[in-house]
């Protein structure tokens, strides 16, 4: 039969179903009445005559759905007639309905939730054309152990001229400008980049053009593309923005272009981009590493292509330029580049949502073995009238398919519920936020996990009502489930128990790891400290001195605020992993060769910078009003440096200058030494640090850290008054807590770890639910054997044990398996964790007794009703 | 009175038994039931929770079909009818029960 003419057929009879209903109960009314009729004649009373007739016509809906099973019409007649029968059934047991749905809802949601995060972050392309040819090209620096290092400008133009597997190949990097319009003046985010970007990326602005060649060059470079938040924020997406001019850091830029809505390259929220136009000095320098590379492959080559051809052209580099042993090159997905730092923390809780699922299914497919025990006298009926066993499995399934699917549906708003908690949980750094949410292609996937899930844990308690014996099941009125089921259900709670405690462990290695973290000592003290940056632009601070008075001001200004206990300035409080770094020389050793040349971050520092932070001075003296322009310039160096270059001495006093000791950079003597700091997060090596004073080292753009009495946002006012105070062109931005910067680095941590314990603490209680249910059916089904026990002289305490200890195996060879499986899997999680092994003992064992003591409590409900049958009655149950 | 016994019980009966009893004319669900009650002079009596599915699946194998109609008193009644086929099978099941119930008498007799 044709498709077309089975759903023709089909809709038919479903039109026809009501009348052939309404019939069969016509019919059976009738033979009622009459039966009624004639046995008032036989001598019965009338209401005798009318149970009588009750009696024997039987339950009436029943019989009108075993005449279904025969009389009933096509395929779609019977599924609606399935689906029909199945939601009489749910309201007819409400506690068992409510309790499945609400099962299924918590797997469904949890699952839909977190694949919407993954199908944001993982699956859905990247908004620009063929995204999958685009790769980021980096340095892998062997010498500093530094994966993502930049390229040097004339490296990046032998990639770019000699290669032969790329389209083309574009540089950038990021920078920042204070915009001066009308109003306040604004701090902007911004990038530099090569003409050939846009192109690269295969995206053309929304108006106007993008920069040329001949204006990638210093002099003729003044011209800006916008974006269009920025177009339509300070220019009202005004046609004649245009072409006109605008100030950044008080230079005039002509405005070429806007980009269109959304385009957010390198990083969210940029706002506007510009030649890089390297000068002279840095089209040359092999040594100065400043660039980030992007590239779009030809059609039709792999990634491990365009590697080896930069691998070639970069050992020929090597072979020319011996300083730049070490330095290797490789190609990464852009994708995986943008969300690679999240996609394992992703992918573990994919697939601990996945479990949370698998438990729920399991326990809902017990809850049905428990019930088809019942059941089988209904099935045994319909069969015996006339129904197929496929029939009949097919109608199981469709209810559980049914269960399913309201499950999905309360799942869908639980997973929705869930998202937006989660998306205003996550950590502002979290890649690609905009592209997570519940689209459709999400809702499909939820849709299909119902009916999956309910195919799963409705298929073996449908192959077991089938299997059963029907005649003996009529027969004896269905007394317990076959051994059969029995092993099964209790497979089940085996593999239930296990799937927990693998979340469970999951879940106390990201606790113990976070713990760890906390007793992380960071160097400083970040309570009440206000963070925040200001760059100076503009003719005005072209010389040192008047950046020196600018600074000084602002500081003093601050400080003499009232609640304010100390205010400092630095170039950066926390630094990314590549920091603006140089090597350096230490006078009296030879040069270090280039392959064991490290590099170390320069920061300048107000004299206060260590007191407001509160770093230990571990040697020497802090920075102080000695060390002007005109003095001997000094340097403090930070503990690890100390221990790795004058592991036997003290570096007092020594002297060691930026570069080769042949370079003319001036020596510089080392007047302390202080603790280390975590700067790059926690988790991360402390490296070798030196920190210059400011009176030498005067940049134009530094970051003030100020330490409150009381609200560090009393400490914001402050610094914004006080620079008001010393030029009002200048802006104030970036305003942080250094408390919720240092946060910022745990953040994502945090949520892991977050998510994962509830994650397990939903497994865990539906693990227990699991063996609460399992061993109150088995006390129920046990019930004539315990009464005999008890009639034989086990006492209450031998009963008791007798339940605790079959609840106790079952959950003892989950907890095996589990902790066998978590083992297993606890590799995949190593870089989530941190100072923590995933085999960690201490974890499993605490995990083996939280699950033992659950399994337990969950047995006692069960063992304690053993306990209190009366005997008379247990011996008289069927 | 005679011992009282289920039609249903003698396995595969049914549907002859009621075949049999439709081939003095259409007849509803309820007369029947009344009919083979008779017929046995009070032995046989068949189950509603049995009839009615015998008379689903054999009007579905085609052997009887059925139309509504007005009974005696009045009512609007179901009736079902033997077919051709329903006729063929009639004999052909007369045909076996009797060989079998030769085979069963010989058997106590000898």
């Amino acid at each position: 039969m044709t498709f077309w003419r089975k759903l023709r057929d089909g809709l038919r009879s479903t039109r026809q179903r009501e009348t052939v209903a309404g019939e069969i109960h016509d019919e059976l009314r009738f033979h009622h009445d009459r039966l009624t009729d004639q046995l008032v004649r036989d001598g019965l009373t009338r209401d005798q005559a009318l149970a009588e007739a009750r009696r024997r016509i039987g339950n009436l809906p029943l019989t009108q759905d075993a005449g279904y099973d025969v009389r009933g019409g096509g395929w779609l007649e019977t599924t609606v007639q399935d689906v029909k029968y199945g939601l009489r059934r749910f309201r007819g047991q409400p506690a068992f309905s409510a309790v499945a749905v609400l099962t299924l809802a918590l797997g469904i949601g949890a699952t839909t939730a977190i694949f919407s995060v993954a199908n944001g972050l993982l699956l859905r392309p990247l908004p620009y054309p063929d995204a999958d040819r685009l790769v980021m090209v980096w340095m892998d620096n062997t010498r500093l152990g530094l994966r993502e290092d930049w390229h040097s400008y004339p490296d990046y133009d032998d990639y770019r001229t000699r290669n032969s597997t790329f389209q083309d190949l574009a540089i950038f990097n990021s920078t920042s400008r204070t915009f001066a319009g009308s109003g306040e003046p604004e701090r902007l985010q911004g990038a530099h980049g090569s003409p050939n970007l846009f192109t690269v990326l295969g995206v053309p602005p929304f108006r106007g053009r993008t920069f040329t060649d001949a204006e990638n060059v210093p002099g003729a470079n003044n011209v800006v593309v916008i974006s269009h938040a920025f177009w339509v924020r300070r220019f009202a997406a005004k046609e004649d923005a245009l072409e006109s001019t605008m100030q950044l850091n008080g230079r005039a830029m002509r405005i070429i272009g806007v980009m269109p809505p959304g385009f957010d390259f390198p990083v969210k929220d940029t706002d506007f981009w510009v030649p890089t136009a390297p000068n002279e000095n840095q089209r040359t320098s092999r040594g100065s590493l400043w660039l980030q590379s992007i590239g779009r492959l030809k059609p039709g080559v792999s990634r491990d292509q365009a590697q080896a051809d930069l691998a070639r052209i970069n050992t020929d580099s090597l072979a020319r330029f011996p300083a730049q042993r070490g330095y290797g090159v490789y190609v990464v997905d852009y994708l995986a580049q943008i969300v690679g730092r999240v996609r394992t923390a992703v992918l573990v809780l994919l697939g601990a949502v996945a479990c949370v699922l698998l438990i729920a299914c399991t326990n809902v497919a017990n809850l049905l073995l428990a019930r088809a025990s019942t059941r089988e006298r209904e099935m045994a009926l319909r069969a015996a009238i006339g129904a197929g066993r496929r029939r009949l499995v097919r109608q199981l399934v469709t209810e559980s398919v049914l269960l399913g699917c309201l499950g999905g549906i309360a799942g869908v708003a639980l997973a929705w519920a869930g998202l937006k908690t989660l998306l205003a949980m996550a950590p502002e750094d979290l890649p690609r936020v905009a592209s997570i949410r519940m689209d459709p292609g999400v809702l499909m996937f939820a849709a299909g996990l119902s009916v999956f899930t309910g195919l799963v844990f409705g298929t073996l308690p449908a192959l077991q009502v089938a299997a059963g014996d029907l005649n003996r099941a009529l027969r004896e009125g269905g007394r317990g489930a076959t051994g059969v089921g029995r092993t099964v259900r209790r497979a089940l709670v085996v593999l239930e128990v296990a799937l927990a405690v693998v979340l469970l462990v999951g879940a106390g290695l990201m606790i113990r790891s976070f713990e760890k973290l906390q007793d992380v000592n960071l160097g400083f003290n970040a309570d009440r400290v206000m963070t925040a940056r200001i760059a100076l632009y503009g003719q005005r601070y072209s010389t040192p001195q008047a950046r020196q008075d600018f600074f000084a001001q602002v500081l003093d200004g601050t400080r003499v605020t009232p609640g304010i206990e100390s205010a400092a300035a630095i170039g950066t409080v926390l630094l990314s992993t590549t920091p603006n770094s140089t090597n350096f020389s230490i006078e009296g050793r030879p040069d270090f060769p280039p392959e064991e040349r490290v590099e170390v971050p320069v920061d300048p520092v107000s004299d206060d910078y260590f007191k407001t932070m509160k770093v230990a001075l571990l040697k020497g003296r802090f920075f102080d009003g000695r060390d002007t322009a005109t003095a001997l310039q000094t340097v403090i160096i930070n503990d690890t440096m100390a221990r790795m270059f004058w592991s036997k001495e003290n570096p007092v006093g020594r002297r060691i200058k930026y570069g080769q000791l042949s370079d003319s950079s001036p020596w510089m003597t080392i007047v302390g030494v202080v603790a280390d700091t975590r700067r790059t997060g926690f988790d991360s090596a402390v490296r070798p640090e030196t920190y210059l004073p400011y009176g030498q080292s005067p940049a134009g753009s530094m970051m003030v850290v100020v330490r409150a009495a009381g609200d560090p946002n009393d400490a914001l006012a402050a610094v914004r008054a006080a620079v008001r105070r010393a030029d009002p062109l200048i802006s104030v931005h970036a305003a942080r807590p250094l408390a919720e910067l240092v946060g910022g680095l745990a953040a994502q941590r945090k949520l892991n770890t977050l998510l994962l314990v509830i994650f397990a603490g939903v497994a865990a209680l539906l693990a227990a639910i699991g063996i609460y249910g399992v061993m109150g059916y088995s006390v129920a089904e046990r019930t004539r054997e315990i009464g005999v026990r008890v009639a034989l002289g086990a006492s209450s305490g031998g009963i008791l044990r007798l339940v605790l200890f079959e609840g106790f195996t079952l959950a003892a060879i989950g907890i095996a398996v589990g902790l066998a499986g978590a083992l297993a899997l606890g590799r995949l999680m190593t870089s989530l964790l941190y100072d923590t092994p995933a085999t960690d003992p201490a974890t499993l064992a605490a995990i083996a007794g939280i699950a033992a003591a659950a399994a337990l409590a969950a047995s006692l409900v069960p063992a304690i009703r053993a306990v209190r049958l009366p005997a008379t009655e247990a011996l008289r149950a069927d | 009175m005679p011992p009282r016994t289920n039609a249903d019980q003698l396995h595969g009966t049914l549907d002859m038994l009621v075949l049999k009893s439709l081939e003095a004319g259409p007849e509803h669900g309820y007369g029947i039931s009344v009919r083979l009650h008779q017929l046995s002079a009070d032995v046989l009596r068949v189950e509603e929770g049995s009839l009615y599915p015998a008379l689903y699946r054999m009007e579905q194998r085609g052997w009887i079909s059925s139309l509504w109609g007005l009974s005696d008193n009045n009512r609007r009644a179901r009736y079902y009818r033997l077919t051709s086929s329903g006729r063929k099978q009639l004999r052909a099941e007369t045909e076996s029960w009797r060989a079998l119930a030769l085979a069963v008498e010989r058997i106590l007799e000898a």
